[in-house]
């Protein structure tokens, strides 16, 4: 195995220990925005959410009754999608772009 | 700093959805020169790992948390144009399976994160670096630097959008003054990440590091070809 495989492996695996185990030790008090927006009085304004009810609505996985497996689940499954889309772009871009020389 | 549907109006949200959406057509018209066999997996790996951390709140002050918003970070990384477009990929996965981040807030939020974020962050590496001997752990201060003031101006983005299209009318400089306050200190958190990353990066494989390597460089070899 080369050197750059080896090093996206080892970012990749890193990716899904974060979102898949680590998030479960993330801070749940609201984030700066949504502090501010309830101080202040406007969070109300808020809608809720088009896919408030979609199966990894609130990075969690519907179905799974463990809080934690499932906060583990839809990390695993976001890191998964985030990488597939984005590699695809970019690798898509980069074939356009040796196209044009 | 994802925006929920129903802070802003309507017509203020579609306005920056404009120009998020140029913002986004110029880099992917940007991003093709930085991409190449070796940088275009890196740059999937970027959005990848900034996708992860953004799931890990941090706590800041009382009942307060943030996150890393990663725009210097990747930056620094894989060069703005790209690092537009994996933040914009982010939050795009966030607002459509996740939830977080309103639908129609999205040109909103891609506006702070995948623009401000991303060029004020990488702006300021820039100036840092310059400053900064020659060496690499510079790049990690540069690195700091401009994760801190990336999100505060990320922040005032939002303030913006908030003076023009607030759906409640309270005081912009209330807003202005609380989100500025509140952002310096997810800014500090946002800084030693983006420094702790990119020196990783550097101590293993300083080469992929588009910061290190300078875009100046990068611009020669392209007129030499």
């Amino acid at each position: 195995m080369n050197k750059q495989s080896k090093f996206l492996i080892a970012g990749f695996v890193l990716s899904l220990f974060l979102a898949g185990v680590v998030s479960n030790y993330a801070s749940s008090n609201p984030d700066g925005l949504e502090k501010v927006a309830e101080d202040i009085g406007f969070l109300d304004s808020a809608k809720e959410h088009t896919n408030a009810d979609g199966l990894l609505a609130d990075y969690g996985v519907k179905g799974i009754e463990n809080e934690r497996l499932s906060t583990g689940a839809a990390g695993v499954i976001g890191v998964i999608a985030t990488a597939g889309v984005s590699t695809g772009l970019f690798l898509v871009l980069r074939r356009k772009n040796g196209a044009s020389k | 700093m994802h925006i929920p549907d129903g802070f802003i109006d309507i017509p203020t949200s579609v306005a920056f959805a404009g120009i998020a959406a140029a913002g986004v057509a110029l880099s992917l018209k940007g991003a093709k020169s930085s991409l190449d066999e070796k940088t275009a997996p890196l740059a999937g790996l970027t959005a990848t790992f900034i996708f992860a951390v953004q799931m890990l709140n941090f706590p800041v002050a009382a009942g307060t948390s943030g996150h890393l918003l990663g725009g210097a970070l990747a930056a620094i990384l894989v060069g703005p144009w790209v690092a537009s477009l994996a933040l914009t990929v982010v939050l795009v996965m966030q607002a459509l399976l996740f939830a977080d981040g309103g639908l129609t807030a999205l040109g909103l939020s891609v506006f702070n994160m995948s623009l401000i974020g991303v060029w004020v962050g990488y702006a300021i590496f820039v100036l840092v670096k310059k400053i900064l001997p020659k060496n690499k752990s510079s790049i990690s201060i540069a690195a700091f630097v401009a994760g801190l003031i990336s999100v505060p101006c990320a922040a005032a983005g939002f303030v913006l959008q908030y003076a023009i299209g607030g759906t409640a009318t309270f005081s912009i400089t209330q807003v202005l003054t609380a989100m500025i306050g509140t952002h310096i200190l997810i800014g500090i958190g946002e800084g030693v990440i983006s420094a702790l990353s990119v020196g990783a990066v550097m101590a293993s494989r300083s080469d992929l590091v588009y910061g290190y390597k300078g875009s100046t460089q990068l611009l020669e070899t392209r007129v030499k070809e």
